[in-house]
């Protein structure tokens, strides 16, 4: 280091800044380039432009949708749009629905997982191994498959049609179950819990006391992904709840039909979306944390 | 006496509190999942043996394999089967590859990295109906946005729905809309993983950044890789809701001709517009079995690929 390379700081007892010594795009990761940049901003581009067009279309009348070139700037008539939604069809109701099935069963997965997750990881019983074992591989089977006997049983207890057959079958999941095992094993620490059993705490007050508050940031995560799925469902309810839809099922009997209205159907689109948007706008950044942590199963 | 009765008690219940409660605990995940997706995936097996109509208000009987000789023999069966192992391929593969290149660019010191994250994972938050009404919009033969686009390049209008290749393509496009971006933040988190020190050397020794993501970042990623296109297959093989919406009618024989049915839709076809359940459900068990020998093969395939970079 010579003083020429290097000149004397211009403020006696501050040292100049150091500066790291600079080497080519050397090292991980690197600093993005001007492409890099471009790149990414079209991939962003092409992932939000079909939500922004489905805004577009119902803020515009049905005449201007059907235009050559098409009209590429929101208009108007949003509101004219979304009162003619919630004249056509049930939308309200649909929406109300939603918010029943996906609210309860996000409580429940939440308490249930929590539960399950702090016998597996904390508590010490015969057959723990195997049955976490069991827990887990009950998420690989594609639950589709039974859909058949899984009606036939709702039609035999009488619940098409009600929210309770959409509800119950949702009320736990095995990802709910490895998820909380995964993180209540890291973050209780066991000498907590002896702490609470010598003070007289039962096995349910440690749960309630002491887990259940450990488990609040992962319970968020866990509760935002159960909340997203249940309201995204399509194919279970679209089978049991043919006249008490939920909104998912409200928006494909809008959809289908000979001619489609499209800028009635994109506003339905919109309204459907709207809620897990507002969501994904306010915690985005931990939706993102959690599928790269847990790779959580879609 | 009774202080000593008291405690002893008092013991007695708080064993049978630490024995016995985490049995508890476990209890109602085994018991729902047995009732409701346990149980139906048996007895879907038993449904299949018998020709089951639920318009005959349950009436059932013993067929043994004519439904699944049946199935063999149903040109139909064929025609989903070869529309979803088409529609599989090509919404996997260019989907994996894209998912691996955005997690690369993803992977540099950005500016405003959260919201480029958030931005590539829209779609996937959005839910498959609501995507796939839009792109049926997209798609539209007269008004759609892609006809217009192509007309710009000089390329005549396309009947998206109407053909086998052109239907398979849009829903091979809506499904990889939906998934890249997931898939790219599943490999970005591995590839974060991966020491810097590797990079350093390769560098040192004058690998350029294609060679290093080639012979250092994807063999890193094997696990991650499989992990994802196992994922993608098991869900792959069961698309429905796409096709089915994607008819713009509530038919779910996939086009006027099937030319986009897929099995999952078939088989909705035939357990919920024809009620013949005993016949469904023989569509599930075999659908059930594809999957499960594709995910072992893709998981062989993979590795084997991955372990020869």
């Amino acid at each position: 280091m010579t003083a020429l390379a290097n000149p004397p700081s211009t403020r006696a007892g501050t040292p100049a800044p150091q500066r790291p010594p600079r080497r080519r795009s050397f090292g991980y990761p690197r600093r993005a380039s001007v492409w890099t940049y471009a790149a990414l901003i079209a991939v962003v581009a092409g992932s939000i432009f079909p939500l922004y067009w489905s805004f577009v279309v119902s803020s515009q009348t049905s005449e201007a949708v059907a235009q050559v070139p098409p009209v590429l700037i929101p208009g108007g008539h949003l509101f004219d749009n979304i009162a003619r939604v919630f004249d056509s069809t049930d939308f309200a109701k649909a929406l109300l629905n939603s918010f029943i099935v996906s609210g309860s069963i996000t409580l429940s997965v939440v308490f249930f997982s929590t539960l399950a997750g702090f016998a597996f990881a904390k508590l010490r019983f015969r057959g723990r191994k195997v049955l976490l074992v069991l827990a887990i591989a009950t998420s690989m089977v594609p639950q589709q498959l039974g859909i058949i006997p899984l009606y036939m049983l709702m039609s035999e207890i009488g619940w098409t049609d009600r929210l309770a057959a959409v509800i119950v079958p949702g009320l736990v999941t095995a990802f709910g179950v490895f998820f909380m095992t995964q993180y209540l094993g890291r973050a209780v620490p066991d000498e907590l819990l002896e702490a609470g059993r010598m003070d007289g705490c039962s096995t349910f007050g440690l749960y309630w006391h002491v887990v259940l508050p450990a488990a609040r940031p992962a319970a968020a995560v866990l509760g935002l992904f159960t909340f997203m799925q249940a309201w995204n469902d399509f194919f279970w309810p679209l089978v049991v709840l043919q006249n008490n839809a939920t909104v998912q099922v409200a928006l494909s009997s809008l959809a289908s039909g000979y001619t489609t209205d499209y800028t009635l159907t994109l506003t339905g689109t919109l309204l459907a979306t709207l809620p897990i948007l507002v969501i994904f706008m306010v915690l985005g950044r931990q939706i993102v944390g959690g599928i790269m942590q847990g790779a959580i199963k879609g | 006496m009774a202080i000593n009765a008291l405690s002893s008690r008092r013991a007695a219940l708080s064993r049978l509190d630490s024995k016995g409660s985490p049995y508890l605990y476990v209890l109602p995940f085994f018991l729902l999942f047995g009732v409701f997706g346990l149980f139906p995936l048996i007895y879907t097996g038993y449904v299949s043996f018998n020709d089951w109509n639920l318009l005959d208000g349950g009436a059932h009987q013993w067929v043994g394999l004519a439904n699944y000789r049946e199935m063999l023999q149903d040109p139909y069966f064929w025609n989903s089967l070869g529309n979803t192992l088409s529609i599989w391929v090509l919404s996997t593969v260019p989907q994996l590859l894209a998912a691996l290149w955005i997690a690369h660019l993803l992977n540099h010191k950005l500016r405003a990295r959260t919201s480029l994250r958030m931005g590539v994972l829209l779609p996937n938050i959005t839910s498959i109906v609501a995507v796939t009404i839009v792109f049926t919009q997209l798609f539209g033969r007269d008004f759609g946005m892609v006809n217009w686009l192509l007309g710009l390049v000089g390329a005549g209008p396309i009947d998206w729905q109407a053909d086998t290749w052109s239907s398979h393509l849009a829903i091979s496009i809506i499904v990889a809309w939906r998934w890249t971006g997931y898939n790219a933040l599943i490999y970005l988190a591995s590839m974060q993983a991966i020491p810097h020190d590797m990079y350093e050397a390769a560098e040192l020794d004058g690998a350029s950044s294609a060679q290093q993501f080639w012979r250092i970042t994807v063999p890193q990623l094997r696990p991650t890789i499989i992990f994802t296109t196992v994922i993608s297959t098991i869900g792959g093989l069961q698309i429905m809701a796409e096709p089915l919406l994607f008819a713009g009618t509530s038919t779910p024989t996939g086009g006027s001709d099937r030319q986009f049915q897929t099995i999952a839709l078939f088989m909705y076809e035939q357990g919920f517009r024809e009620f013949r359940f005993g016949y469904a459900s023989a569509i599930a068990w075999t659908l059930c079995l594809i999957i499960a020998v594709f995910a072992i093969v893709n998981f062989l395939l993979t590795r084997r690929i991955a372990n020869e970079e």
